[in-house]
């Protein structure tokens, strides 16, 4: 009992710190494929192929000088920033990072903990988060501050609705809300039970949460919180050193962790092609699991970057065209038909 | 333990309800509230009803009261913009917030019965149970509820639409 509570421990620490630390790459990823994108070299002062990059962006941003608007409320304003981080390092806990190790008859679970409402916590979770923009927008007390925070949080409603619509069928087509589970469902092999990967049998479900998850992040081409061409630097724009930090780093972390959700729920998590079929030992599988998870999480961090760096932004109200007007009516159209051929097929 | 966290999320429920009414400023009233939400979800868990937890933060924290936000911070209310209130309103809230403490106080009235009926308090908040519970028992409320939902939305498509009646 007491080494689950010490392994927990250990979990949930590694997943803070691989969180960051995936965060503070993606960032020089992002200068990295953004420079093989238009032909440029991109960072290579610092270190080996620039590789100290993240060090030196964080330590002057904590070296730069922090100003606190005179006319603003203060505690609102440090709010802000600390609230989007909180949300979101908070989602990971609910991500199976793996299968179970088994050491000495005990049985390790991969996973901080495994609530049977694990689909609904994220999105709570990922509602939350928009309150730390708009706070920090508001209590900036900045016009182009408040127009980015206000975008941003009717951006985020509009598109989690859909967002929410493309996850039920798959909760229609699993029957459960926890995010192990759906793993587990498409775990494949060849001798008795052949399951594929979700995305097969919900492409559409796949190409909307995509879009969604792209929106929700603030990414580029939805990126109109912080549309530097109208609003200065939308609802960041009077903050410094590493307040500012933190917005733009949580940024990238709610970018690896819908990339984790993603593929634990259309990608088969941490399975792999024919991983009953190796005859390999339990503990290994489990590891190979894991490197599978992380090779289609580092997948659609670089997927993200691709769209960034191709497709240019939307204008707002072609945003809010797409959401309520196209996506919406697809997602409520599929979860129709999915419904339709469930109760067809008797599943 | 669970009995003092129940009355430590009741004291922190109330507090920050009365700060709701009392906090000058009407953004602070709002995330006042949205605290209030948190606390009474964290009620539902503690009563084992994870699902209705987790719904009444997405719905009312994360949705209803992203709008609240959203229209305050739009008007930008302040002091000095605050409409002017008549006597005769004021008279007339003060007469309807009582009617409607009467109504609450009302209901509570016949809650000890109530307690002896509930069997399995460990199934309740689950999704099949309470699934099965919408579905079967109180089919009819609840679609009725929908529709309810269905009018309310044709309504306010309606009234966003003020051209469009005219022609």
């Amino acid at each position: 009992m007491m080494s689950i509570f010490i392994f927990k421990v250990i979990l949930v620490v590694a997943v803070f710190a691989i969180s960051l630390f995936m965060a503070a790459y993606s960032t020089y990823a992002e200068r990295k494929v953004a420079a093989f994108m238009q032909d440029r070299i991109g960072p290579d002062r610092a270190g080996p192929f620039g590789l100290l990059q993240p060090l030196a962006d964080g330590l002057k941003l904590f070296m730069k000088e922090e100003i606190i608007p005179s006319v603003s409320n203060k505690f609102l304003f440090v709010l802000g920033p600390c609230l989007f981080m909180i949300t979101a390092l908070m989602t990971g806990v609910v991500i199976p990072w793996g299968d179970s190790l088994t050491f000495g008859g005990v049985e390790y679970k991969l996973q901080i903990t495994d609530i049977n409402i694990g689909i609904l916590y994220v999105f709570g979770v990922v509602s939350i988060g928009v309150y730390g923009i708009m706070i920090g927008g508001w209590a900036s007390n900045n016009k182009f501050s408040l127009l980015g925070a206000i975008r941003a949080s009717a951006q985020m409603i509009s598109y989690e609705i859909a967002m929410g619509f493309s996850i039920i069928t798959l909760v229609m087509m699993t029957g459960t809300l926890s995010l192990k589970e759906i793993s587990v469902f498409q775990s494949g092999g060849i001798d008795g039970h052949w399951n594929f990967w979700n995305v097969v049998y919900q492409p559409f479900s796949f190409l909307i949460f995509i879009i969604c998850a792209f929106a929700e992040c603030n990414r580029a081409p939805f990126d109109l919180p912080e549309c530097e061409t109208e609003l200065v630097g939308g609802y960041h724009t009077e903050f410094s050193s590493m307040k500012l930090g933190l917005y733009l780093f949580a940024e990238y972390i709610n970018m690896f962790i819908s990339s984790a959700i993603i593929s634990t729920l259309f990608f088969g998590g941490y399975n792999f092609p024919f991983m009953h079929d190796l005859g390999l030992d339990a503990n290994i599988i489990t590891i190979l699991g894991t490197i599978a998870l992380f090779t289609k999480i580092i997948f659609f961090i670089f997927f993200f970057m691709w769209i960034r760096w191709t497709i240019p932004r939307f204008r707002y109200d072609q945003l809010m065209n797409l959401g309520w007007k196209g996506l919406l009516p697809l997602s409520i159209l599929n979860l129709v038909i999915t419904g339709a051929v469930i109760l067809y097929f008797n599943k | 333990m669970t009995l003092n966290l129940f009355y430590f999320l009741s004291f922190l429920g109330v507090l920050s309800a009365l700060l709701v009414v009392f906090s000058k400023n009407p953004v602070h009233s709002v995330l006042y509230l949205i605290i209030t939400f948190f606390v009474i979800a964290a009620h539902y868990v503690l009563l084992n009803a994870q699902f209705l937890a987790i719904v009444h933060i997405i719905v009312y924290a994360g949705a209803i009261m992203v709008l609240f936000l959203y229209v305050i911070m739009l008007l930008n209310l302040n002091q000095e913009a605050e409409p002017h209130k008549t006597n005769l309103i004021r008279f007339a809230a003060t007469i309807s917030s009582g009617l409607l403490l009467i109504i609450l106080v009302g209901s509570l009235k016949g809650t000890d019965q109530m307690i002896a009926q509930t069997s399995s308090p460990v199934e309740v908040g689950l999704v099949k149970s309470l699934g099965r519970v919408l579905f079967k028992e109180f089919l009819l409320p609840f679609e009725i509820s929908s529709v309810l939902l269905l009018a309310a939305m044709v309504g306010a498509v309606m009234l966003g639409k003020p051209d469009h009646i005219k022609k």
